[in-house]
């Protein structure tokens, strides 16, 4: 009867663990949606907001795209050279460009932008909700008529979204001119066949998937902290959890992106 | 509760800043797109050529096609046309095109290693140029193709080397044979024991060679034995030399006895109307003839006895 009782028990726990894990994905999404409303109708878009949406975009990524375009350019020239060498030494420098493309500009750029977006901007912006949350600054937001969604959450979202957006596009433009540098050196008799080759390799589905990867690297860096520190505070029992929580299913869901987006590319 | 932290310094400018990221972006983005759509061949004004090749294995929508090295087209579209050959639709962009001629050849060739190439070869660069939608059928050279086909014959090969070099194999079982064979030409008899197998033949050959050695010594002396005989100094042809010379003697001899008979007849003859009394003298006369007549028939008897070929002439060996 004791282990019968026992083992009821721990389907119990694992039920409401299974639950629970349902619950706080379900939250992102419907946190998610309502972000996707507000950001789309014109009403979050008052004088207000815009001045908020406009200092979080320029506090979160104007510091960091001078840092993250150098740091990235540098990489890139390292996987570059490494990349261009190695073929050569095998003889298949034609194909050496493709291979930069494809790695660099289609896989490593995004996902580094992203978690370099979520780490310096995303991350911290979670912890602050949580904590205005915890101070009971947005109900008092509410009190006096001001939608906390629309003043604090969304401006954050956005920024996190564009933050990734102009990251990605930037280095992913820097390690090109990077890349052709680094093959053809400082002449533009190269820029005709590189050209092809680039449009050999941004075929339509290819563009396609490289632009929705990175749109969803942005919203998962973007919306998955602030969502985990505006629902998942109240049933945990210390904040750091919620964070790892929150870390957990961001980088859950970037794999899942990545390995998605592998698959639509090479399949 | 934590305390509520200071409210963020302003930022100068902050519109502003924010508009310029945002344009940033936008820039990019169109920026970038632009630049991949011209990479494409979007802007490009460009003519159709279809290729008509048995397979398409290797051509991938995309791929460039070349001309001495250059790129001067891409193919747009690969389809399955009605009699089971592949169609490659290339796009050539119309500044380029002035190197397709209508005596343009076609190729798409795989290699081992990387893609596939489709190439142009336009030998007469002042034929007509290749009109729009212009169909060419493709020449295949396909060197991986090829790897099967030898691969297969290579094996074979090796399976035939590995048949022949066997242990057991006749080639090895030959040249066993040989090396006895040359063993045995090295040995006493030498081929001669090759050629009937064993020594006892062999020896009988020998043996024979010894004796028809011995034969031909003796034939030999038999033949100048035979040489005495015939032509030495008690031989044949002297005697048969006298036999002419006395033959020539007795023919003379007969002669001077034909002329007598000749005067005895011409005496006879004019004595005949007269002579009843003569007959004694005839009678002795008779009697003359006779015994001429007898010598003749002797000598010839005597020359056919001598003469030597006249008679059997064959020369048997003993």
């Amino acid at each position: 009867m004791r282990v019968t009782t026992a083992s009821v028990g721990s389907i119990g726990r694992l039920g409401r663990a299974v639950v629970h894990w349902l619950a706080g994905w379900w939250h992102i999404v419907h946190f998610g949606a309502l972000i996707g409303v507000l950001a789309l109708s014109p009403s979050s878009y008052r004088r207000e907001n815009r001045a908020a949406i406009a200092r979080d975009l320029v506090l979160d990524t104007a510091p960091v795209l001078v840092w993250f375009t150098l740091l990235s350019s540098l990489i890139s020239l390292v996987l570059i050279r490494i990349v261009v060498v190695t073929a050569q030494s095998y003889g298949l420098s034609q194909y050496a460009l493709q291979m930069v493309v494809r790695v660099l500009v289609l896989e490593l750029i995004p996902l580094t932008a992203a978690l370099f977006v979520a780490v310096r901007c995303t991350i911290p912006n979670g912890v602050e909700i949580a904590a205005l949350r915890n101070r009971g600054q947005l109900d008092a937001l509410r009190a006096q008529g001001i939608d906390p969604m629309s003043r604090e959450v969304l401006p954050r979202v956005l920024s996190g979204l564009i933050s990734v957006a102009i990251l990605a596009a930037l280095s992913g433009v820097v390690s090109l001119v990077l890349a052709y540098l680094a093959v053809y050196g400082f002449t533009p008799w190269g820029f005709v066949g590189y050209t092809r080759t680039v449009g050999q390799v941004f075929s339509p589905a290819v563009t396609l998937i490289f632009a929705f990867k990175t749109l969803m690297f942005g919203l998962a860096v973007s919306l998955i902290p602030m969502g985990s520190a505006l629902y998942d505070a109240a049933g945990s029992r210390s904040r750091t959890s919620a964070e790892l929580r929150g870390l957990v299913r961001m980088f859950a869901l970037i794999l899942l992106i990545e390995a998605v987006s592998l698959v639509g590319n090479y399949y | 509760m934590t305390q509520a932290p200071p409210p963020p310094s302003p930022v100068a400018h902050l519109e502003l800043k924010a508009a310029l990221l945002l344009l940033l972006l936008l820039a990019l983005l169109v920026g970038s797109a632009l630049y991949l759509m011209y990479a494409r061949g979007t802007f490009e004004e460009t003519q159709r050529l279809v290729l008509v090749a048995d397979d398409s294995e290797g051509v991938v929508v995309g791929m460039d096609l070349t001309f001495s090295g250059f790129a001067i087209g891409r193919v747009r579209r690969i389809e399955l046309a009605e009699d089971g050959n592949a169609r490659v639709l290339v796009d050539v962009p119309r500044k380029d095109a002035h190197w397709l001629r209508t005596s343009s050849v076609f190729t798409l060739v795989r290699g081992l290693v990387g893609n596939t190439n489709i190439r142009a070869y336009s030998g007469i660069l002042t034929d007509p140029p290749l009109p729009d939608g212009a169909v060419r059928t493709v020449l295949r050279g396909d060197s991986s193709a090829e790897i099967p086909k030898l691969v297969a014959a290579t094996r074979d090969l090796v399976t035939n080397l590995t048949a022949l070099t066997a242990a057991d194999a006749s080639l090895a079982n030959s040249l066993a044979n040989v090396q006895a064979t040359t063993e045995r030409l090295k040995g006493p008899n030498g081929a001669l024991a090759v050629l009937f197998g064993n020594d006892r033949d062999a020896k009988k050959i020998a043996a024979t060679l010894d004796r028809t050695n011995a034969l031909l010594a003796r034939i030999d002396g038999m033949a100048a034995k035979a040489d005495a005989q015939v032509f030495g100094a008690d031989g044949v042809m002297p005697e048969v030399r006298d036999t002419v010379v006395q033959l020539k003697a007795l023919l003379g001899e007969t002669r001077a006895s034909l002329k007598k008979v000749d005067a005895i007849l011409d005496d006879a003859q004019a004595i005949a109307g007269s002579a009843k009394a003569a007959t004694t003298d005839l009678a002795a006369l008779r009697a003359d003839v006779e015994a001429n007549l007898r010598k003749i028939e002797h000598l010839v008897n005597e020359v056919n006895r001598k003469w030597p070929f006249a008679r059997d002439t064959e020369l048997k060996l003993p």
